[in-house]
C-alpha cells in the first residue's frame, strides 16, 4: 500500500452490486443478486481498512481473517484470497450469500460506524464463486489413518465436518435421509439466494476428498447410532440432524387443507422442483393469495417463492419491522418484490371456506410493550382490533422443533425439548459419538452450523488421537495449501511429523 | 454417487388388473423392517416421493416386498414402467414406528382392498407371538383379492368380504367382524389397515365393545422425517404427524374426519397430472 488508507480517502459509497429487477425476477427463480465483477469486488477492497484491531475478525463467529483476505483480493491475489478464507470457512460462496452478516463482520465494521461498512460477504462470494469457476480445491494427499468416520445429515454442519475429517485421513461417510445432499441449503434456501449449481459444487469437492456420501439413508430407524458404533465400525460419529420440525399455532382452523408449513413448500419447490409440477410430478399446493406469518429468513424465503409461482403474498408477523429476525437483504428484496407487509399483527383462527379449505386469516393488531426475555419488546394485543385478511392459503414460518426420529430410537441424551445435550467439546452422552449445528442449538445459522462441525472435527481429532500435522499434502502445484493456505504463507509444517 | 443410486427390482406380479407387486433389492433395509413400517419410494428423478407400506420381506434374499395400487399419475406410470431388472430412483425407510406386537391373546387382523397387503406381516407376527389370530378381509369383487393362501395360512379364522358376493361373504368387512365377535366375546385387539371410511366402521364398531383397536394411517406425506408437517392428523385433542409419531395409532382417537379432508387436498393437481399423462405419455412405453 502506498498510503495509508483513512475513512476520508477511502471511496466513500459502498460499490453497489447488480441485481436482476424486481418486476423480472418475481417471474423466475435465477439468482436475484448478481455478484460483483472483478472491478467492483477490486474497488470495494478499496474501502477496507486493516485496522490492526480486527472487530470484522471478532464479529465473524467463526473468526475469518477477514482484512488477510480483502488485502490478498486487493493485491489481485483471487486464489491467495481463497486460501486465506477457506483455512477458516469451507463454504466461502454458501456463507457469503446466506451470512447476516450486518450482525456479524459487517456489523462492527470500523467503516460502518461512519459510512457503509464494507460489502465482506459480497467479496467473500466473489472468491467463493472465482473458486468454483477455476475449480480450485485443495484436494491433499491423504495419508488414510485407519479411522472410520460416519457423518448424520448432510446439512452445512455434516458437511463441515466431513472436510476435516476427510483432510485428516480417516474413511469418511455422510449418511442423509433425502436423495440429494445439502440440508437446509438443498431442501429450504432457494434457489434465486442459492444456486443449486453452486451447492453441487461445493459438495462436489468434498466428493473430491474422498467422502462418500449415502442418500436415502435414514439413520435411527435402517441402523441406529448405536449400532453404527458397536456394529459398523465406525470409530466416531457425528450427528448433525438439524432441526426442522415445523410448528403450528395451536388457533382454529391450524388442519384446515390451505395450511401448511414454510418448510412444506420450501421442501415441495426446491427439493422436489415442484414449481415446475406437471414436468416434475410434485405439486405445490398453494393458491393465489398466500399469507404467510413469520418474519424470519424461512418466511421471507416462502414469501418470495410464492411470489415467483404467480401469488399475492402478505407476510404477517406480530412484532414490527425491527424485530424481523431475517438478514437484512432478504427483508430488502421481498419489499422490492412487493409483498404486503402487515407489520404488529398476529394471527387468532383461519377462516374455513366451507370446503375444509381456507378463505382468510382471522387477525389482531399488536403494540410493543416492555423488553422481553429475548430483550425484544414484547407484543401486547390492542383491545378490540380484530379484523380479518382475505387469502386462500396460510402458511406458517414460525418456528421448529429438533427433529425427532434419533431421539425416538436411541439413548443418547436429550434436554427438555428433544434437542441433543453435548458438552464443551461437543462430545455427547454417548462415547465417541458428538453432535452439533442446530440439533445442538435449536434453529440458528449456516455458519454457526459450519463453525460446529469444524469444531466437532477437532474434538472426534483428539479422540481418536490424530494430529494435524500428522497428514502428508501432496504438492501438485508450487503453492499448493493444506487447508487452502500455502504453506509459506502461515508457515504451516505440511511434512508428516515422525511418531 | 452424490445423489441417489437406485434400487432393483428384482421381480413384479400383477395381483389384478390395478395391483401389482414390486420386490426391490435393499438387504439392510430388509434386514431393519418391522411389520407396521413404511417406506418412501420415488419411481424416476422428477417423480414424487410416495409413502408405500412394507407388505413383506426377504431377510435372506435381502428384499422388501411393495404392493401398488395404480391410482394416480405416479402408480400407474410405475404400473406401467417397472420391470424386474428395472429400478426405483430412490427408496427411504423402514420409517415409523413399528407395530406394537404385545400382550395380546385374540386378535381380529382387518384388511381392506390394497391394505390387504400391510395387514399380512402383522397377522403373521401376532401369531408367531402365540396369538390367536382372525383375519377378515374385504374387497370389491373376486379379481382384487390376493394373497389369500398366505392370509390363510397364518390366521386362525379366516373370512373373504366382498361387495357383490363373488367370494366369501356378500358384504363389508364389518359384517365379518361382527360375526367375528359374536363368536369370540374375548378379542383384546383389532388392527385395521384399509381406507379411512373402513377404518372409521371399524372403530365404531369396536368402540362400544371396548376393544383396543389400532388404525394405520395414510396421509399426504412428503419427507417421512417429521420435517414438513403435511401429514399431519388429528388425535384425541392433539395435532400428530403420522409419518414419526405414527403411521398406528388409536383408532378411538383418530379424527378421520379431518383425514378425510386433507387427503382431498391435491385432488385438483394428481387429476390435471393424471389426464394430462394419460393424453400424453400414457401410451408411449
Ligand atoms: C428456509 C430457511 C432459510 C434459511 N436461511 C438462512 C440464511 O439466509 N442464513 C443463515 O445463516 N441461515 C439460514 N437458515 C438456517 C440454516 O439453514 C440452518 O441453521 C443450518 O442449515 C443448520 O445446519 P445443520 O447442518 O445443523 O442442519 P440441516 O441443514 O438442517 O441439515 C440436516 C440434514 O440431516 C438430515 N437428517 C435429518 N434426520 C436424519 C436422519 N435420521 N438420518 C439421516 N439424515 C437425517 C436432513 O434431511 C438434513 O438434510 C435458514 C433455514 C431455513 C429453514
Ligand atoms: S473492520 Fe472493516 S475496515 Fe476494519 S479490517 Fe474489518 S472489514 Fe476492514
Ligand atoms: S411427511 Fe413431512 S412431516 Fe410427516
Amino acid at each position: 500500500m502506498a498510503k495509508k488508507r483513512t475513512i476520508r480517502t477511502i471511496p466513500q459509497l459502498r460499490t453497489a452490486m447488480t441485481e436482476q429487477e424486481p418486476a423480472e425476477r418475481v417471474r423466475t427463480f435465477g439468482e436475484v443478486a448478481c455478484g460483483y465483477s472483478l472491478e467492483e469486488a477490486l474497488r470495494e477492497t478499496e474501502r477496507c481498512l486493516f485496522c490492526p484491531d480486527e472487530p470484522c475478525v471478532r464479529g465473524c463467529p467463526v473468526g475469518i481473517d477477514i482484512p488477510g483476505f480483502i488485502q490478498r483480493l486487493g493485491e489481485r491475489d483471487v486464489k491467495g484470497a481463497y486460501d486465506v478464507l477457506t483455512d477458516t470457512t469451507l463454504l466461502p460462496a454458501i456463507c457469503g450469500r446466506v451470512c447476516p452478516q450486518e450482525s456479524q463482520c459487517e456489523g462492527v465494521c470500523t467503516v460502518g460506524q461512519t459510512l457503509a461498512p464494507v460489502a465482506i460477504g459480497r467479496l467473500e462470494r466473489f472468491v467463493g464463486d472465482a473458486a468454483i469457476r477455476e475449480g480450485w480445491a485443495s484436494v491433499p494427499f491423504i495419508e488414510p489413518a485407519g479411522h472410520k468416520v460416519g457423518i448424520v445429515g448432510s446439512g452445512p454442519a455434516g458437511v463441515a465436518c466431513a472436510a476435516d475429517m476427510a483432510k485428516a485421513g480417516c474413511a469418511v461417510t455422510v449418511f442423509e435421509a433425502f436423495q440429494q445432499p445439502g440440508g437446509v441449503l438443498r431442501y429450504g434456501i432457494p434457489d434465486f439466494r442459492l444456486p443449486n449449481e453452486v451447492l453441487d459444487a461445493e459438495i462436489a469437492k468434498l466428493a473430491r476428498l474422498g467422502v462418500t456420501f449415502r442418500c436415502n439413508t435414514l439413520v435411527g430407524r435402517l441402523f441406529t447410532i448405536e449400532q453404527m458404533v458397536e456394529e459398523m465400525g465406525f470409530d466416531a460419529v457425528f450427528i448433525a440432524v438439524g432441526a426442522g420440525t415445523p410448528d403450528f399455532p395451536d388457533i382454529p382452523g391450524a388442519s384446515l387443507n390451505g395450511v401448511i408449513s414454510a418448510n412444506e413448500l420450501l421442501t415441495r419447490c426446491n427439493l422436489m422442483q415442484a414449481r415446475d409440477f406437471p414436468a416434475h410430478d410434485t405439486p405445490v399446493g398453494i393458491g393465489k393469495r398466500i399469507a404467510v406469518v413469520g418474519a424470519g429468513n424461512t418466511a421471507m424465503d416462502a414469501m418470495r417463492v410464492s411470489r415467483r409461482l404467480g401469488a399475492d403474498v402478505m407476510c404477517v408477523y406480530r412484532r414490527s419491522r425491527t424485530e424481523a429476525p431475517a438478514r437484512a437483504e432478504e427483508l430488502h428484496h421481498a419489499e422490492q418484490e412487493g409483498i404486503d407487509f402487515h407489520w404488529l399483527t398476529d394471527p387468532i383462527e383461519v377462516l374455513d371456506d366451507g370446503h375444509h379449505g381456507v378463505r382468510g386469516l382471522r387477525c389482531r393488531t399488536m403494540e410493543l410493550g416492555e423488553p422481553d426475555a429475548s430483550g425484544r419488546r414484547r407484543p401486547l394485543p390492542v383491545a378490540g382490533s380484530e379484523h380479518e385478511l382475505e387469502c386462500d392459503t396460510v402458511v406458517f414460518a414460525i418456528g421448529t422443533n429438533a427433529n425427532p426420529i434419533l431421539g425416538q430410537t436411541s439413548r443418547i441424551k436429550l434436554d427438555a425439548r428433544g434437542y441433543i445435550e453435548v458438552d464443551d467439546d461437543l462430545a455427547t452422552s454417548l462415547d465417541g459419538v458428538f453432535a452439533g449445528g442446530d440439533i445442538v442449538t435449536g434453529a440458528a445459522t449456516v455458519i454457526l452450523a459450519m463453525g460446529a462441525g469444524r469444531k466437532a472435527a477437532r474434538s472426534m481429532k483428539r479422540y481418536l488421537g490424530l494430529v494435524d500435522s500428522d497428514v502428508v499434502y501432496q504438492e501438485t502445484a508450487a503453492e499448493d495449501t493444506l487447508f487452502g493456505i500455502a504453506a509459506d504463507r502461515l508457515g504451516y509444517a505440511r511434512v508428516k511429523v515422525p511418531a | 454417487m452424490l445423489s441417489s443410486e437406485g434400487f432393483e427390482v428384482v421381480r413384479r406380479e400383477d395381483l389384478s388388473e390395478v395391483t401389482y407387486l414390486l420386490e426391490v433389492r435393499h438387504p439392510e433395509l430388509a434386514r431393519a423392517a418391522r411389520p407396521g413400517q413404511f417406506v418412501i419410494v420415488m419411481s424416476h428423478a422428477e417423480g414424487e416421493r410416495i409413502p408405500l407400506t412394507i407388505a413383506d420381506l426377504d431377510r435372506s434374499a435381502g428384499t422388501i416386498t411393495l404392493v401398488v395400487q395404480a391410482v394416480g399419475k405416479t402408480t400407474r406410470e410405475m404400473q406401467r414402467d417397472l420391470r424386474a431388472g428395472g429400478s426405483l430412483y430412490a427408496l427411504v425407510g423402514p420409517m415409523g414406528h413399528p407395530s406394537h406386537v404385545g400382550e395380546a391373546k385374540k386378535v381380529v387382523i382387518v384388511g381392506g382392498g390394497l391394505g390387504i397387503a400391510p395387514t399380512y406381516p402383522i397377522a403373521r407376527a401376532f401369531k408367531e407371538s402365540g396369538a390367536y389370530v382372525i383375519g377378515v378381509i374385504g374387497s370389491r369383487n373376486k379379481d382384487l383379492v390376493f394373497w389369500e393362501d398366505r392370509f390363510r395360512a397364518v390366521c386362525d379364522e379366516f373370512t373373504i368380504c366382498s361387495d357383490d358376493g363373488s367370494v366369501g361373504i356378500k358384504g363389508l368387512v364389518t359384517l365379518g367382524i361382527q360375526q367375528a365377535l359374536e363368536r369370540h366375546s374375548d378379542v383384546d385387539e383389532l388392527v385395521a389397515i384399509g381406507p379411512p371410511v373402513m377404518m372409521r366402521a371399524c372403530a365404531e364398531l369396536t368402540r362400544p365393545r371396548g376393544i383396543k383397536t389400532v388404525v394405520s394411517l395414510n396421509p399426504i406425506m412428503v419427507d417421512g422425517t417429521g420435517m414438513c408437517g403435511g401429514c399431519r392428523v388429528k388425535v384425541g385433542t392433539t395435532t400428530k404427524f403420522a409419518c414419526v409419531d405414527g403411521p398406528e395409532f388409536d383408532g378411538h382417537q383418530v379424527d378421520f374426519d379431518d383425514l378425510l379432508m386433507r387427503l382431498r387436498r391435491f385432488q385438483p393437481e394428481e387429476k390435471e397430472a393424471l389426464e394430462r399423462w394419460q393424453t400424453q405419455g400414457a401410451a408411449v412405453t
